[in-house]
């Protein structure tokens, strides 16, 4: 193949751009950005968080589920300007401790409930704000499942997530 | 002894960054400076391109560059046949960006490479394509008449292909039948539908002259000897590496997709990092797809339900391509007998082109069709013949003393003779239905029938062709620092769990703990002999070679711990990352030390490495310090090759409750009893299991690809093409038998694929049996919707 010579190439988009300041697992942000930037693809480019994933960019699937001021949120259906002044909570700022998982990260391991693992941050942000939202959450099947219904999940077909679900509960009640 | 790790539930070794948000997928590697691709992609299912203009996106800020065919240089091609096949006669496969014409909705027929995905996409807004629209036919059995409009203008009917296989006299077996039981079925299009949908990023060193590439892809190996022979590169100056993979189920086994080979391309036209994430559309209007086909099966039969003989005559269809040849119909055409012994078969298929994007392998690869073909036909032979279903099966199964069981005339997927290396059928038969409670289901059902409500007993019996060749290798080395035992094999895992079970064959040789077996895969940097994931393989293939090679470097260590420890080598144990003497735990060697003392040094860079330099004592002071023909280290290589398919089964059953007013099916309780031989981590089998059967459950019930007539997909996003939540997928009552394979030294059976074959039969009968007492009329066809079974109770069609 010849080689040509080589052009000036753009580093960044003219999209007209504003500041946001915002909170993102704790730490204030301040940063210029798009203003047609998803949440999610500003999350994951611009803050290397990368564990909030894009699945569908519709709505639908769950992987980019991220919590903003308290509220289970998909990320691929909000901008990065909309979210100026928010308190944005990851996976990455799920578990207390580097070396130590959430219960519900541990539970996900410990029963199997996840393989490719793409949909697995987005479950466990779901299941994190069903425990914080209801101080005793219904553990029966439907419940469970109901709860779960807002994730798409290829692999498991399931049954290991809910289980997770139950795991979870056991470990944060002390009953491990 | 320490505890053996083969067949122990070790929980995953992958998890704890998954959890974390802490993988490496593709679009997660950072890349500074990367440019991204987005394609312009045909509107119409078939059009003449009567000319592009690009001239107004490449003048848009941050575009980079535009190309159309007429900028690839030697990359405008037709990409390569990758399966050739004498009976593949009329085969045609896509190029990169249409040429002149386009062949289905979604085709690429431009790249726009810019800053961002978010200027990309303005861009194609702005190529400006003129199109002619040709006619279409959809329809698989009309797109086979002579006078159908045609998806290639050189391809009379539409046939890509056409084979018959034959075993035994099937036209003699149907002179001699007392019953002859016919049958049409058909199962629609579905798609994998991986969460990560495909991509690929791509970097060109000028320095070095190197290209890495990072590709979602199953088959890495392959990927990188494609890409060297078509980018004219040395191999040795391609890497191509999958990171983390969201799923793959098939889908990303082709090679290659129009991006595999421009993204590459482009990073080296741009020298600037190039990326392609493909989005949820475009893998549903560009990435490939199955399931369709419809079958007229026959079966030749005693008056007590013996088969005699089977003749089947099937469509497949294979989209607007055939790259992947003729893979899926043959894995269904020699299925298609399932568990059962029909000793005459006559099966023939067509596969046919249609305007729509291109079918190659998703999970089942035409099991699941064979499947449903075979198992709604013994359902009907029962019926006409006034048997119990079951019992029919029971009296056509392959019994324990037919195995091995050849069916001669059939050759499978890997070009070899078809054989059913070992099972229990009539047991597995026998499990499911007394777990079940058939006996008492009955009466179960008769009270619910007088209470208004509706059961059904729904059963599907599946065979799978697993592990086939040609081969995988691997390499082991011990770490001389850390004593850790490095893991190398050429395929690639999606989210399998690969790693953790690799792990545990090595450990039970080398006696360490699985923690401290370190797994690399699917990069060619690393290791670069083997083929790909797919057909449920890679316990079976890359499983065996994997302890091959641990047997040799336990040797190895054997031998060396046994002079370090001046005692015979039979009298040493491999245990904790040591080497001891039998009985005397305290006379022992770390693995490391090992390593470190089988690797002449002449630098003492750590502790251990003392014992190793040239003026130590045990250092051989008598001439070389390698033997004519040794080599440093504890490390070896080597290879698995299967002589050919081993043959896994299973049976599902199912109670399904049935509202005959909505039309609408709940499943009760779901049962699956499986074998795929020894069972390496039966946690592992059971997710394998519970997450096919989901997918199954899909294309049973809700997921189908619909196109309108002009070849429109209608359903091309997640709101509108169904894919199961956890509301809608019963949990799985599973059932293990483990009848070892006699192929391979493991005794292994793959188990990838088994879950989603049977689900459509289990579904179907399963309603059948509940409506049965309202006349329903036959169900022959999946996905089973609402309005189908409307329609089977005498409903009419809703247009």
């Amino acid at each position: 193949m010849t080689r040509s010579i080589r052009k000036v190439l753009a580093k960044e988009s003219s999209d007209p751009r504003r500041e946001i300041s915002l909170s993102v697992n704790g730490e204030a942000v301040t940063r210029s950005v798009s203003t047609r930037l998803l949440l999610a693809d500003f999350l994951r480019h611009e803050l290397g968080l990368t564990g909030t994933h894009v699945g569908c960019e519709h709505g639908v699937c769950g992987c980019c589920t991220v919590s903003i001021d308290g509220a289970t949120a998909r990320s691929c259906l909000t901008l990065a300007v909309q979210a100026d002044g928010a308190e944005i909570r990851t996976i990455e700022g799920v578990a207390p401790a580097p070396d130590i998982l959430h219960p519900v990260q541990q539970a996900f391991h410990e029963c199997h409930a996840l393989q490719c693992g793409f949909c697995t941050p987005g479950f466990i942000m779901s299941v994190v704000s069903y425990f914080e939202e209801n101080e005793n959450p219904d553990l029966g099947e439907d419940a469970i499942r109901d709860a779960l219904s807002g994730n798409l999940c290829r692999c498991t077909g399931y049954q290991n997530i809910v289980k997770a679900v139950r795991r979870a509960h056991e470990l944060m009640s002390g009953e491990a | 002894m320490a505890t053996a790790m083969f067949g122990e539930r070790v929980q995953r070794l992958a998890d704890a960054k998954l959890v974390r948000g802490e993988g490496r997928y593709i679009d997660d590697i950072p890349l500074e400076g990367a440019l991204h691709v987005a394609f312009v992609r045909s509107p119409f299912a078939r059009a003449k391109i009567l000319s592009i203009d690009c001239d107004a996106a490449r003048e848009m800020d941050g575009v980079a560059a535009v190309y159309t065919c007429d900028d690839l240089g030697r990359l405008d091609l037709e990409m390569p046949l990758l399966i050739p096949h004498p009976s593949l006669t009329e085969p045609r496969t896509q190029r990169p960006l249409a040429k002149g014409e386009v062949f289905h909705v979604g085709q690429t027929v431009a790249m726009v490479v810019a800053v961002d995905r978010y200027t990309a996409e303005d861009a194609i807004r702005m190529v400006d394509v003129d199109y002619e629209p040709l006619e279409v036919e959809l329809d698989l059995e009309a797109a086979i008449k002579v006078d159908a409009p045609r998806v290639h203008a050189d391809v009379a009917n539409n046939v890509a292909a056409q084979f018959v296989q034959t075993v035994g006299d099937p036209d003699d077996a149907f002179a001699r039948a007392e019953h002859i039981t016919k049958i049409k079925v058909q199962v629609d299009r579905s798609t994998a539908a991986p969460l990560e949908c495909r991509a690929i990023a791509a970097r060109w060193d000028d320095i070095t002259g190197e290209l890495m590439v990072w590709d979602g892809t199953q088959a890495p190996i392959s990927v990188r000897g494609g890409l060297a022979s078509i980018l004219g590169l040395d191999e040795d100056k391609v890497r191509v590496t999958a990171p983390d993979v969201g799923g793959g189920f098939g889908q990303k086994v082709l090679l290659f997709y129009p991006d595999e080979l421009l993204v590459p391309f482009a990073a080296m036209q741009l020298g600037r990092p190039v990326k392609y994430i493909e989005d949820r559309n475009e893998n549903f209007i560009g990435s490939s797809q199955e399931r369709t086909q419809i079958h007229e099966l026959e079966l030749a039969a005693t008056k007590d339900g013996e088969v005699l003989g089977l003749r089947d005559s099937f469509l497949h269809d294979t989209g607007a391509f055939i790259p992947y040849g003729i893979a899926i119909a043959q894995v269904a055409s020699t299925s298609i007998a399932g568990p059962y012994r029909v000793p005459n078969i006559w099966v023939e298929f067509k596969a046919v082109y249609t305007p729509t994007v291109l079918v190659t392998p998703y999970r089942g690869c035409g099991r699941p069709q064979a499947c449903f073909a075979i198992e709604r036909a013994m359902d009907k032979l029962a019926d006409e013949l006034g048997l119990d279903r079951f019992e029919v099966r029971r009296r056509n199964l392959i019994r324990d003393e037919d195995f091995p069981y050849r069916r001669d005339g059939l050759v499978f997927a890997d070009g070899l003779p078809l054989e059913h290396d070992s099972g229990q059928y009539g047991k597995a038969l026998d499990m499911v239905l007394e777990h079940i409670g058939v006996d008492a289901f009955a009466a179960e059902q008769e009270a619910a029938r007088a209470e208004g409500r509706y059961i059904g007993l729904g059963l599907g019996f599946y065979v799978e062709g697993t592990g086939l060749g040609p081969y995988e290798g691997s390499h082991i080395r011990i770490h001389p620092i850390t004593g850790k035992v490095y893991v190398n094999t050429g395929l690639t895992c999606q989210g399998q769990g690969h790693e953790t079970v690799f792990a545990q064959i090595t450990a039970d040789q080398l006696g360490v703990a699985v923690g401290d077996v370190i797994v690399v895969e699917g990069d060619t940097g690393v290791f670069d002999w083997g083929v790909a994931t797919f057909a449920s393989r890679a316990a079976v293939v890359s499983g065996n070679a994997i302890h091959k090679t641990a047997l040799k470097v336990r040797e190895q260590v054997l031998e060396a711990a046994a002079n370090m420890l001046e005692a015979a080598k039979e009298d040493i144990v491999l245990e904790d990352g040591k080497a001891f003497v039998n009985g005397v735990p305290d006379m022992a060697v770390t693995l490391a030390e090992v390593a470190t003392a089988s690797n002449p040094l002449r630098y003492a860079f750590n502790e251990a490495a003392k014992t190793s330099t040239q003026f130590a004592p045990a250092f051989n002071h008598d001439g070389p310090a390698l033997g004519e023909g040794d080599a440093p280290g504890l490390e070896a290589t080597d290879y698995y090759s299967p002589p050919h398919a081993t043959w896994a089964y299973g049976v599902h059953a199912a109670i399904i409750e049935v509202d005959p007013g909505l039309c609408s099916v709940k499943f009760k309780r779901y049962i699956c009893v499986h074998d795929c031989g020894r069972m390496i981590n039966p946690t592992l089998v059971e997710g394998q299991i519970m997450g096919g059967v989901a997918q199954g459950v899909g294309g049973a019930h809700y997921e189908r690809i619909e196109y309108d007539e002009d070849g429109n997909p209608r359903n091309a996003n997640f709101m509108d093409f169904l894919m199961p939540y956890a509301s809608e997928v019963p949990p799985v009552e599973i059932l293990h038998l483990e009848t070892p394979s006699p192929l391979n030294p493991l005794g292994v059976k793959g188990v990838g694929e088994a879950g989603c074959i049977p689900v459509g039969q289990v579904l179907v009968s399963g309603v059948a049996d509940a409506l049965k007492p309202l006349g329903i009329g036959p169900l022959e066809h999946v996905p089973l919707t609402p309005d189908m079974i409307f329609q089977a109770l005498g409903g009419e069609k809703d247009e």
